[in-house]
């Protein structure tokens, strides 16, 4: 297996400085499989036919496809052909597209923002006011236009306990994380598998919340203000939960297979990042959208 | 395989036939590079086609040849293609090609992302242009999106949107690729501050596309959920606001259009010094200068934003905001002049384009500025003085720069020179007909000519009647550039590995054309 200070090899057997994959067809597999999920989806959100299945069929190679592609980087790595410098561009890589996400989110939360302290409160004042006799703002908040009041979902509870299950998830998360450089095995694996067990757990709990919300509380993406923005920000969250496990659990089989090592598991550093991220973003969705 | 000695795994060098398949799946910069020029190339005509339409429908007042409905279409793809698979791809392009020659690394940091950022494009392409074709035809709702227009089209929006999400991942990826190959691909020795001018733009370039790109995925999501799936962001009627639309819209939008000139920044700071035959005046507050263009950049948006209804002191900070962006570009423009200041200059057909791109780009900022100030916004709003302002920056900026940097390094990339007469009467023909077409309109602007309308009364005529004109000068002038560049491509006279006298930098240490992957070591830099 490989150590720390492993050097590149070329095809002549040289020490090679630099290291460039060869030719590969995996991205322009990527780039079809998304095409095929983008029109199913263009074509399903307009009843067309043929929708649900293109979406499915490049959906289901998107990932045959991912499988392919970090298989091949994978095999690369055991071949010690992952330097240092390449080590180095992968954690610049995934950090900064961590960052990304942050953005991604910060458009959401600026959405409720938006919608919470200007665009409600205006419609019940002033001018909007005479327009939209009886609708005082407020929040929780549906819409003048939609004659519904809406409940507030309550912060106790499920949400109350999927932000313990979170936070101690982060926990084992790094105790998988520390575990590793330190050879320590079993921790590693139990730390890993109890993530996985929470992130699983969560994704269950906010299922119950959901169903709970849509069929008692009458809450949906159609109840305005409110509504929307509770689904989009937890919703785009859980999106991101189920990412983070199926990562997780995939570090995990590969860590019971024994491809990572002390050395070498930029894998598990990138996921533990990515795991703390998701967390955060939740801690701040607990407490602006269901404490505040 | 001596030439790829130094380059761990198996890259076969130039010695592979150079089928489809080669092409789709190559992990060299150079190879990727020219196909996003290409791309970008045949992009910029499908957008031009679109352009000559609307200038012929503009000719005469009245409607000549397209229904109201066609003509808001091409508007809107005109824009939508041009900025996204016209200048941004190009500008890709060129930092492929560019970025590891300049700091002496064999390739990207992630090869075979750079590739997938590449082949995201097509679908993209596919998405757009296949839109026309579909009930309702494309979308007709300006390149802005902006609701309600948005939410009431046809299929073809949703098309946009998605084509938006995949041009979308294609910039964060391409970025994520620069930043990382940027800060850690340098030749040892080339510390930060000694990068060419290029590398500093496209960096700063780079972590703005991070900044902005998944808040427009964010837009584009929510815009999507308005229309099918019941939500009210953009509805008054469920507490929403198509204003909170324009916000993020144009937290997107305003470093959009410094995403669009940075890396012409770069290109011209790079040819500059190499005519005036002088190294770049005052390097270090071009540095700051730039990084100082991009902080400010995500401060200003609602500079687009002023007839919405905001309260003065937002207007008044929005505007003041926006006028301090002139003064880190001023820094610019005078060094690139204090550069040219009593330097032994000489003027091949990328100095011509890059002293017409400061003419111009200049002429295009100064109209910036007046543009800044509330009460004359309000007054210009959606008139073809914005029209004509942007255009200025966009086309004499932006594509200046490109022709300019084409010229300069197609040497470096072909192996052989390009026939310089031809070029000088590309840039003379593209200087006079690009002011036709668009000097005109500060006046049609000025007098009231709203944009994204089919007909216009008859004091117009004139005006649109020379800006028509000028445009299809234009569009046939570009065809001069293909027969240049695609004659330099198949031969001529020898280039150097120096192509240029006064040039500096590591791309101009290897031969011309440079080797498949340049540096199969780390060059030596001082």
């Amino acid at each position: 297996m490989a150590n720390s200070s492993v050097a590149s090899y070329n095809s002549a057997g040289n020490i090679a400085p630099y290291f460039v994959p060869e030719p590969s067809q995996w991205p322009v597999r990527v780039a079809v499989s998304l095409l095929f999920m983008t029109a199913g989806a263009a074509t399903w959100v307009n009843s067309g036919q043929a929708g649900p299945f293109l979406l499915a069929c490049g959906l289901l190679s998107l990932v045959l496809v991912l499988f392919g592609w970090f298989g091949n980087v994978i095999r690369e790595g055991q071949n010690s052909l992952h330097n240092a410098q390449v080590d180095r561009s992968f954690r610049l890589g995934m950090a900064w597209f961590i960052f990304t996400e942050v953005m991604f989110f910060g458009a959401m939360f600026a959405a409720l923002f938006y919608m919470r302290e200007i665009s409600v409160p205006d419609l019940a004042h002033g001018l909007s006011a005479q327009l939209w006799q009886g609708y005082s703002g407020g929040w929780p908040a549906s819409g003048p236009g939609l004659h519904s009041t809406v409940q507030p979902m309550s912060a106790r509870g499920v949400p109350a306990l999927n932000t313990a299950l979170l936070l101690l998830s982060g926990l084992t998360i790094t105790m998988a994380h520390q575990a590793m450089p330190r050879g320590n095995f079993r921790l590693l694996i139990f730390g890993l598998a109890a993530t996985v067990a929470l992130g699983l757990v969560f994704l269950l709990m906010q299922a119950t919340e959901y169903r709970h919300a849509i069929s008692e509380l009458h809450l949906t993406l159609s109840q305005g203000a409110y509504g929307a923005t509770f689904f989009l920000l937890t919703g785009f969250h859980g999106v991101h939960v189920a990412v983070g496990v199926t990562m997780v659990s995939v570090i995990l089989v590969r860590s019971l297979l024994g491809q990572l090592t002390p050395q070498h598991h930029f894998a598990l550093d990138a996921i533990s990042w990515y795991w703390h991220f998701v967390g955060v973003v939740w801690l701040l969705l607990y407490i602006v959208v269901y404490c505040l | 395989m001596a030439n790829t000695v130094g380059i761990a795994s198996g890259q076969t060098g130039e010695h592979g036939k150079k089928g489809l398949l080669y092409w789709i799946s190559s992990t060299n910069h150079k190879e990727i590079g020219t196909l996003y020029l290409g791309f970008s190339v045949s992009m910029f005509f499908v957008g031009g086609i679109m352009a000559l339409l609307i200038r012929a429908e503009l000719f005469q007042p009245g409607l000549q040849f397209l229904r109201p409905e066609l003509f808001n279409q091409f508007t809107t793809l005109h824009g939508l293609i041009m900025v996204f698979g016209a200048v941004m791809p190009a500008f890709v392009g060129f930092a492929n090609w560019q970025l590891p020659l300049m700091l002496g690394a064999p390739d990207m940091a992630f090869p075979r992302l750079n590739n997938m950022s590449f082949w995201l494009l097509p679908p993209a392409a596919i998405l757009l242009v296949g839109s026309f074709f579909v009930p309702g035809g494309a979308s007709a709702a300006g390149w802005t999106f902006y609701p309600p227009l948005s939410v009431q089209m046809g299929p073809g929006m949703d098309m946009t949107i998605f084509a938006v999400h995949l041009l979308g991942i294609s910039s964060i990826v391409g970025a994520l690729n620069i930043i990382t190959t940027i800060a850690n691909m340098r030749a040892p020795g080339m510390t930060m501050m000694k990068m060419p001018m290029f590398a500093w733009t496209w960096l700063v370039t780079a972590y703005l596309l991070l900044i902005v790109m998944p808040v427009l995925a964010g837009a584009m999501t929510m815009l999507l959920f308005d229309r099918h799936f019941g939500t009210h962001f953009f509805n008054a009627v469920g507490g929403g606001d198509p204003v909170l639309f324009q916000h993020i819209f144009w937290f997107f939008g305003h470093p959009e259009v410094y995403i669009l000139i940075l890396p012409a920044f770069g290109i011209v700071s790079s040819i500059i010094p190499t005519f005036a035959r002088k190294p770049l005046f005052g390097y270090r507050s071009m540095v700051f200068a730039t990084i100082a263009i991009g902080g400010l950049s995500i401060f200003v948006w609602g500079h687009h934003m002023f007839t919405v209804g905001f309260p003065a002191a937002v207007q008044l900070f929005y505007m003041y905001a926006t006028m301090l962006v002139a003064v880190p570009t001023g820094v610019k423009v005078f060094n690139w002049i204090a550069t040219m200041w009593k330097g032994s200059m000489t003027f091949e057909a990328p100095m011509l384009f890059s002293v017409g791109f400061l003419l111009v780009f200049v002429l295009g900022g100064v109209t910036g500025v007046i543009l800044s100030v509330a009460a004359v916004d309000i007054q210009l709003q959606d008139t073809y003085y914005v029209v004509a302002h942007f255009h200025y920056t966009m086309v004499a900026g932006s594509l200046f720069a490109l022709f300019a940097g084409t010229y300069y390094w197609l040497p470096k990339w072909t192996g052989y020179m390009y026939e310089e007469k031809l070029a000088q009467w590309h840039f003379w023909l593209s200087m006079i007909f690009f002011n036709m077409t668009f000097f005109v309109m500060h006046f049609l602007g000025l007098a009231g000519m709203p944009r994204r309308i089919p007909d216009y009364p008859l004091q117009f005529a004139n005006f649109n009647m020379i800006a028509s004109i000028g445009a299809f000068g234009f569009g046939i002038t570009q065809l001069l550039f293909v027969y240049v560049v695609v004659k330099c491509i198949r031969g001529g006279a020898k280039a150097p590995a120096k192509v240029w006298e006064g040039a500096t930098g590591l791309e101009w240490t290897v031969p011309s054309p440079a080797p498949h992957h340049t540096f199969t070591t780390p060059p030596h830099f001082e």
